[in-house]
């Protein structure tokens, strides 16, 4: 088990839409003694919005997250400011690879971040909290921590599209499996199927109950990954992003009137799932904030029968 | 001029020269290719006040008859006895100015060339800029041309053998005609038959001929050829020497069998101890199993059967009866071979090493690998081919008949992520792939393309056979092929998702089998090879040839000719003129017996040699000898190639270079400084 | 070369590429109308072998504020081994120049293969560009085989004459 503390980047909907990401993020890497300190002072990210109006400008507001993570972290080494919200993390991942070209478009950055006493050395590095706890903390450390395996629990894992377009950073571009791995690590059944990377149409609903840009497209792309997740027997679906848990989660009425197909599949954060797994209070993972919350009847968990790390408990009803 | 020295070396004489230096220099205007940038007028005024020279003039084409006619005249009426003339490259033209310098009677090396045109014109912003750097490069050349010497040029016999890399159709084509002229070529082949990959396929576009039926009869012929040797399971090991004397060494791999008592009756695969096929049969792409003992296909050349040491159960434990010696009747088996070598000496080589298909792994979105029913177009090659793993019949994995076929274009061309080229052939295969499954299972067929890539002699007119056949072109880049079913007919089918650009809508069409038509690339040994026979490769790993327009098959190192795919995507017909035209070359090459040299070797001068040896350990061809008893160095000429690293490191500047001396630098160096 | 202050600096730069690679490159980007800095002057030699250390100095004594190599890569020169010559001179040429006061990207050694047109056209800017920076070549002692004779034009002496 690590003893590390990260710098921590929320991001905007980590305290909106995805409060229940953070928190349970959170608690879950406390629990595993690798604590997150909010970065001071953060800014919004740009995100996927701003680099269409001005490219150079979404990477400085980026840039100024890395300079003040350098800033906070005195020294010679790399350090590392873990991004929650896939989105913010792959625009500070975008700003990195800018500013080490070394090309106009860093100079400029780097002339901004100079004119409010700033500088990015280039030390700092944007992580995604499922790379820390895959990579850093370790699948083992973590099963070993498990005191309530998910046995029998079939869990489609959603990466979305960011975490490996335009680039993949630490997981295979056209089959991720952090996350199936973490969810076998927390005693769970990973289930596979094709859409782990399909579009869920976030962008396209632009975040929040107002009726965005293009909710048919939306509504279909959303529903196709509802749809052939449960088909290949996925009991719930967790995933890493805010806006694609927001979109897959919270339309499932809508869409089972416009599909003829009646859903009710659970959307987690994959951190809530794995917090349950350790055992930790559900109050503290958020879990009210989710519109349907289910642990399937045959599950053990309940009678909270042996640990992951003894090889799985009895064989379901 | 050049004289033994009774050591076995050649020395020069003094350098000798052709009197006081009246240079005369020429300034090219290339059209406007070197006057719409420099101001030639500007570089003649300025040429004309440098030392030494006699005469200036511009013109607009020197390469030209009438350009050259100006230097012979010039040279003729002995205004001038050196030449500069400032125009495109050296390594364009520099041959035919030394030879106009010949025609007007002095030493063709008695001249020196400025390139303004790729160093300047074409490479410069600003005019004024351009003309500065034009007239900074005349003044290097004019004032290195005043040191150059009398030089004779050289020539070294050329062998009269050739040998040929690569057993493929563009070898074939280049062996036979090479023996038809009566040389005697050596023919080496990688793998245990010549055939390469147009033998493993059904038919060949556009006309749809067999394409076993013609090349056996050619493959045959190579076999039967008096004057052609084949090697095959042999590769080139290492090479030696220059254009017209190389030395090749080849090994030949042990097959385990005697090839020369071998009649290719297969009794012996017949009687292996191993019932059916176990082990991947590469030939048929790893669909069907083969045993240990195999020959390839039907009509492998030379018809001689293999045996593989990493499947073959005696090779492995040791314990094994042996049935197929039993049955073999000439007793031609022989388990004690091991590789073996010749080493023999041949004039000209011709490389015809192939290409290699993309990997279709590469690309998990297409399903390769992962979903059973995709196929390469190699894979569906073996399928069609009646020789092959089905007997001809387009089946899927589970042996049943497909009602609706894709076929992706461009897998891993075209690709930002992949290889940037087009791979030339593809297109046509898919066309005749579609056509042929057609014909065979009565599929749908989809065409998925980017553009429709058809511009050979009859290839349009195949293209439209095959719209008018009813397959189905999709314009769109295949995004991906799924098994995801989005709706009732989508269940256990495979889905290809591509936007339909011509519609303007994404479409999904649900298919039994997909193919991927894989591109074209360079071996993955290519580098090696390369480094082998002393040539390069461009970015892209394909062998460089001479120039991509007027010397396709002739490379930087003369004497190694390139044929085929290795030098570049294409399809039969070209690779087979390709294969001709290398042929012609080396073929005039060796009709005319000797090759023209270099004049730039190195030589020492003994009143300045102090005997320190430096130079005899660096020369990388053993080219300098010591006189132990003289205490001198001496450079054999004839062996020396003209790279003057013996001249760079030799501390008392007694090793010099032809053409290259330390003073001609120096004074190139100060010419290209002093003025502008 | 004379004392125009009107006009700013602009360097002359000296290059001595292998006729095989690195000559063929710069046509190949001659071809391409890749547009690269005109301070370059190309000397054309078979191998970067055959670069001896003293062509270099020449080029500074004569006028050159900056000297560029090119060669082939290692492993791939035409002649075997003539580029791993060249490096080994160079490395030693280099611990001399320093000496001498000489900066070291001033003299520069590129891999440069027959293919790389682009790279020429990237090595002979960014040279240009750090050597205007720079500025002219200022030698801190006087060479000793020029303590007869009055320094280059050119050169701006710091320091003390040994000689």
């Amino acid at each position: 088990m690590t003893a590390t503390r990260y710098t921590y980047y929320p991001g905007c909907s980590g305290k909106g839409v995805g409060r229940a990401y953070e928190e349970s993020l959170l608690t879950v890497f406390e629990h595993l003694g690798a604590g997150l300190d909010e970065l001071d002072d953060w800014n919004c990210c740009g995100a996927t919005a701003w680099p269409s109006v001005d490219e150079d400008q979404a990477n400085a507001l980026a840039a100024r997250n890395l300079a003040l993570t350098e800033q906070r972290t005195p020294g010679a080494g790399p350090v590392d400011l873990v991004a929650a919200c896939t989105g913010c993390y792959r625009a500070l991942v975008r700003a990195e690879h800018v500013l080490g070209e070394r090309g106009p478009a860093a100079q400029k950055i780097g002339g901004g971040l100079a004119s409010i006493g700033l500088d990015y050395e280039g030390r700092a590095r944007a992580r995604h909290p499922l790379d820390i706890l895959v990579n850093e903390i370790g699948l083992d450390a973590i099963s070993a921590a498990v005191v309530r395996p998910l046995t029998g629990l079939k869990v489609a894992s959603y990466y979305g599209c960011l975490l490996v377009r335009p680039f993949a950073t630490f997981d295979d571009q056209w089959n991720p499996t952090s996350m199936d791995r973490l969810v076998a690590a927390i005693g769970a059944e990973p289930v596979d199927w094709p859409l782990k990377t399909r579009c869920c149409g976030g962008s396209c609903y632009c975040g929040g109950p107002v009726i965005g840009v293009m909710p048919e497209a939306t509504m279909q792309l959303s529903y196709a990954l509802l749809r052939e997740a449960t088909k290949r027997g996925a009991e719930m679906i967790v995933t890493i992003c805010p806006l694609c848990q927001f979109n897959m989660e919270g339309f499932q009425d809508r869409m089972s009137k416009r599909f003829n197909h009646p859903l009710d599949v659970p959307v987690a954060f994959i951190s809530q799932l794995v917090g349950i797994a350790l055992g930790i209070d559900e109050k503290a993972l958020g879990i009210k904030r989710l519109l349907r919350w289910r642990l399937p009847e045959r599950d053990p968990i309940a009678a909270g029968v042996g640990s992951a790390a003894e090889g799985g408990g009895d064989a379901r009803a | 001029m050049l004289e033994p020295d009774g050591n076995g070396g050649l020395t020069s004489q003094p350098i000798s020269t052709n009197g006081s230096p009246k240079i005369g220099v020429y300034v090219c205007h290339c059209g406007l290719n070197i006057a719409g940038k420099v101001d030639v007028k500007a570089v003649v005024e300025f040429a004309s006040t440098l030392p030494n020279v006699a005469v200036a003039r511009d013109y607009k084409f020197m390469c030209s008859d009438p350009g050259q006619e100006l230097i012979e005249k010039d040279l003729r009426e002995g205004l001038i006895n050196r030449v500069v003339v400032a125009s495109c490259s050296p390594l364009m033209h520099e041959a035919t100015f030394r030879r106009a310098t010949a025609v007007g009677g002095q030493s063709p090396f008695y001249f020196q060339m400025a390139s303004i045109r790729e160093q300047v014109s074409w490479v410069v912003a600003d005019g004024e800029d351009a003309t500065d750097k034009a007239k900074a490069l005349v003044a290097g050349a004019v004032r290195r041309v005043a040191l150059h010497e009398y030089l004779e040029p050289r020539r070294a016999d050329v062998h009269a053998d050739v040998m040929i890399v690569g057993g493929g159709i563009a070898g074939i084509h280049a062996a036979l005609t090479m023996a038809e002229a009566g040389k005697h070529v050596f023919l080496v082949e990688r793998e245990s038959t010549i055939g390469g990959h147009m033998a493993k396929f059904d038919k060949t576009f556009p006309t749809l001929d067999c394409a076993a039926c013609i090349l056996t009869p050619k493959m045959s012929q190579v076999r039967s050829h008096p004057n052609i040797t084949l090697w095959t399971y042999s590769d080139v090991v290492g090479v030696e020497g220059y254009t017209g004397d190389f030395t090749v060494r080849v090994r030949h791999r042990p097959r385990y069998v005697k090839e020369e008592l071998c009649t290719g009756c297969l009794e012996c695969i017949e009687k292996c101890i191993h019932k059916q096929g176990k082990f991947a049969d590469e030939w048929n792409e790893g669909l069907s199993k083969r045993k240990p003992i195999y020959i390839p296909f039907p009509q492998a050349t030379p018809a001689v059967v293999d045996v593989d040491p990493e499947a073959c159960i005696w090779f492995k434990t040791g314990k094994c009866p042996r049935t197929c010696i039993e049955a073999c009747e000439r007793d031609a088996f022989d388990f004690e071979q091991t590789e073996t070598f010749d080493e023999v000496k041949v004039g000209a080589i011709v490389l015809a090493t192939g290409f290699k298909a993309f990997d279709a792994a590469r690309m998990p979105e297409y399903g390769y690998g992962l979903y059973p029913n995709v196929y390469t177009s190699l894979e569906i090659e073996r399928l069609l081919n009646a020789a092959g793993p089905t007997g001809g019949e387009v089946v899927l994995r589970d042996g049943s008949h497909p009602k609706v076929v894709g076929i992706i274009h461009c897998v891993g061309s075209r690709d930002a992520k992949h290889n940037l080229w087009c791979s030339k052939v593809c297109c046509m295969y898919s066309l005749k792939l579609a056509h042929m499954v057609k014909e065979r299972t009565g599929a749908e067929v989809y065409n998925f393309y980017i553009d429709m890539r058809t511009p050979g002699k009859g290839y349009e007119e195949f293209y439209d056979k095959i719209l008018k056949e009813g397959v189905h072109m999709v314009r769109g880049r295949v995004a991906g092929v799924t098994d995801e079913a989005a709706s009732p007919e989508e269940e256990g089918r495979l889905v290809i998702r591509a936007e339909d650009t011509l519609i303007g809508s994404v479409r999904r069409i649900p298919v039994d089998l997909v193919i991927l038509a894989v591109g074209i690339e360079p071996q993955p040994d290519a580098q090696d090879v390369r480094r082998t026979f002393n040539i390069s490769t461009g970015v892209e790993g394909f062998f460089t040839e001479r120039h991509p327009k007027l010397a396709p098959v002739s490379t930087f190192t003369d004497g190694v000719f390139l044929a085929g795919a290795c030098q570049g995507p294409k399809d039969i017909p070209e690779t087979v003129a390709q294969a001709g035209a290398a042929a012609a070359e080396a073929l005039a090459m060796v009709d005319r017996g000797f090759v023209m040299l270099e004049a730039n070797t190195a030589f020492i001068d003994e009143a300045a040699c102090s005997g320190c040896k430096t130079c005899v350990g660096l020369c990388p061809f053993s080219a300098i000898g010591f006189d132990e008893e003289r205490q001198k160095a001496a450079v054999n000429e004839v062996v020396c190639k003209g790279c003057g690293v013996c001249v760079g490191a030799c501390p008392s500047g007694a090793a010099q270079q032809h053409l290259f001396t330390d003073a001609q630098i120096f004074a190139e160096i100060e010419g290209v400084l002093a003025y502008v | 070369m004379s004392e125009d202050t009107s006009r700013p600096f602009e360097p002359k730069i000296v290059a001595f590429f292998c006729n095989w690679c690195t000559y063929t490159a710069a046509d190949l980007a001659g071809i391409s109308r890749m547009q690269y800095a005109p301070n370059v002057r190309a000397i054309r030699l078979m191998c970067s072998g055959r670069v001896d250390p003293q062509f270099v100095l020449a080029a500074f004594h004569d006028g050159a504020d900056g000297v560029l190599i090119g060669g082939c890569h290692p492993g791939d020169c035409h002649y075997q081994e003539g580029n791993h010559n060249a490096r080994r001179r160079f490395e030693l040429l280099r611990l001399m120049l320093r000496d001498m006061g000489i900066e070291d990207e001033r003299v520069r050694l590129e891999w440069i293969s027959a293919a790389e047109g682009d790279k020429v056209q990237r090595v002979c800017n960014e040279m240009t560009e750090q050597i205007r920076a720079l500025g002219p070549l200022r030698l801190v002692t006087v060479p000793r085989w020029h303590a007869e004779e009055a320094p280059a034009e050119h050169v701006e002496l710091v320091g003390q004459v040994t000689s």
